[in-house]
């Protein structure tokens, strides 16, 4: 099925900065349409959020689908799809999904970070199958089961103090014996009897039968030292990446794969605009990736309005010409 | 036809003894991609009519009938036909996609 539907603003993702962004855009009228395959991103798998101001506590869950029904009320456009290119047509942008195309005057990339694979043999085969990367979402699926966190950061300490709960057995398998988590987050892990460590060790392989079965294991001290563990599931939780391959010869993107942008969320293609986790901004953060969307919603909001040679009534402090006739001052809207 | 709610006490009959493709959406409250599931599910199950059979499974109501299909991500969806798994698909599937699928089936 392939239809032309077509928007001011297009938005690859539905995190934190691409729904501020929507808000933000559907405000000022212009046409919105989010294309994603999840809402929240990240944000919505996290079970405690206590630092988004104003807001004292909130499961991950239910920031997200507030944020979306904030969106939805301006009237924001869903399309649960998976963005595959984006090609310049004229002056409009072809966005193809795995479903449709879409036509966009703009577009805002803001997909954030995926959790990065371990690259061992088995692990896509048995992704879903007992190999995962989030243990908020699929844990309760291990009760009383033995299972594997890969990892040493916060994310892989937290799994495993959350799996030991539920699980029947936790190994947590690191590559060194320093662990990049906070301290007290170790301490926590390391008061569950049921968490087994293994430092300086890495999976060699993960096998089963339609089903993850086991692990295969070796020391990195000594190459020959080989071990296999039964288990029903590998956790892992090595950190995140920008997964930005398709982007290559559309935006520009540093070593790490994060979109360059400049500080008003604009990429090297015009037209083009990104904001939060997926660019090169330092801090990745629920807080700062809301107000880089909203960031770029404005810019990208300045831009609309510029390139149909209008100026943009100014509600965000600063009052500048865009466009190329300064002459012209036409009001966009009330 | 409308969407079906199936249990580890009704799965034999609903699904395994049902003829014809079933689809069962394997979900929980509390994972996020299974929101986002739930009304495309309830679309297709709309949408099919009585060509196919379209339903949800509480993997937490019904353990059983998910350990037995091992799952172990969510959202699963399992397209049965004639008692037979045809396809598992892990993740958030869109509407078309499954329509697709099961209008093949039917």
């Amino acid at each position: 099925m392939s239809e032309k539907k077509q928007y001011d603003l297009l938005i690859v993702g539905a995190g934190p900065a691409g729904l501020t962004a929507a808000i933000y855009a559907t405000r000022r009228k212009l046409k919105t349409l989010i294309v994603s395959m999840t809402i929240g991103g990240q944000m919505a798998q996290t079970n405690e959020i206590e630092n988004y101001p104003g807001i004292d506590f909130s499961d991950g869950l239910s920031l997200s689908d507030n944020m979306k029904k904030q969106a939805e009320k301006y009237g924001t456009e869903f399309a649960f799809e998976e963005v595959l290119n984006i090609r310049k047509k004229n002056d409009l942008f072809i966005v193809h999904t795995n479903n449709n195309d879409y036509e966009a005057k703009s577009v805002l990339l803001a997909f954030g970070l995926t959790p990065r694979k371990l690259g061992v043999t088995g692990e896509q085969e048995f992704s879903g199958r007992g190999v995962t990367y989030c243990a908020t979402c699929d844990g309760p699926l291990f009760k009383n089961k033995t299972v594997a966190v890969v990892g040493g950061g916060n994310s892989a300490i937290e799994a495993a103090e959350y799996l030991s709960k539920l699980a029947k057995k936790v190994y947590v398998i690191n590559r060194t014996d320093q662990f990049r988590a906070t301290p007290i987050l170790l301490d926590k892990a390391r008061g569950q009897k049921n968490i087994e460590f293994y430092c300086f060790t890495a999976i060699t392989e993960i096998k089963g039968d339609g089903v993850v079965k086991s692990i295969e294991i070796a020391s990195l001290q000594n190459e020959t030292k080989k071990e296999e563990i039964i288990l029903d599931g590998v956790f892992i939780e090595i950190g995140y990446q920008a997964k930005t391959e398709w982007l290559k010869g559309t935006v520009d993107l540093n070593k790490r794969g994060e979109i360059i942008t400049d500080r008003d969320c604009v990429t090297s293609t015009e037209g083009i605009f990104a904001a939060g986790d997926c660019t090169d901004t330092q801090y990745k953060q629920i807080v700062i990736s809301a107000g880089e969307g909203a960031k770029a919603a404005l810019q990208i909001y300045k831009y609309i309005v510029g390139r149909e040679g209008k100026v943009a009534i100014p509600d965000w402090g600063v009052c500048e010409l865009v466009g190329t006739d300064k002459t012209a001052n036409i009001k966009i809207e009330k | 036809m409308n969407e079906v709610i199936f249990t580890d006490a009704n799965f034999e009959a609903e699904v395994l003894q049902a003829s014809g493709p079933v689809l069962v959406d394997f979900y929980a409250d509390w994972c996020g991609p299974c929101k986002m599931q739930g009304p495309i599910v309830h679309e297709v199950a709309e949408s099919m009519g009585d060509k196919a059979k379209v339903g949800k499974l509480n993997v937490d109501e019904s353990q059983e009938t998910a350990q037995k299909f091992s799952v172990m991500s969510i959202p699963t969806l399992i397209i049965f036909k004639d008692g037979k798994v045809v396809e598992t698909m892990v993740g958030v599937q869109t509407k078309d996609s499954l329509i697709e699928k099961l209008t093949k089936l039917a």
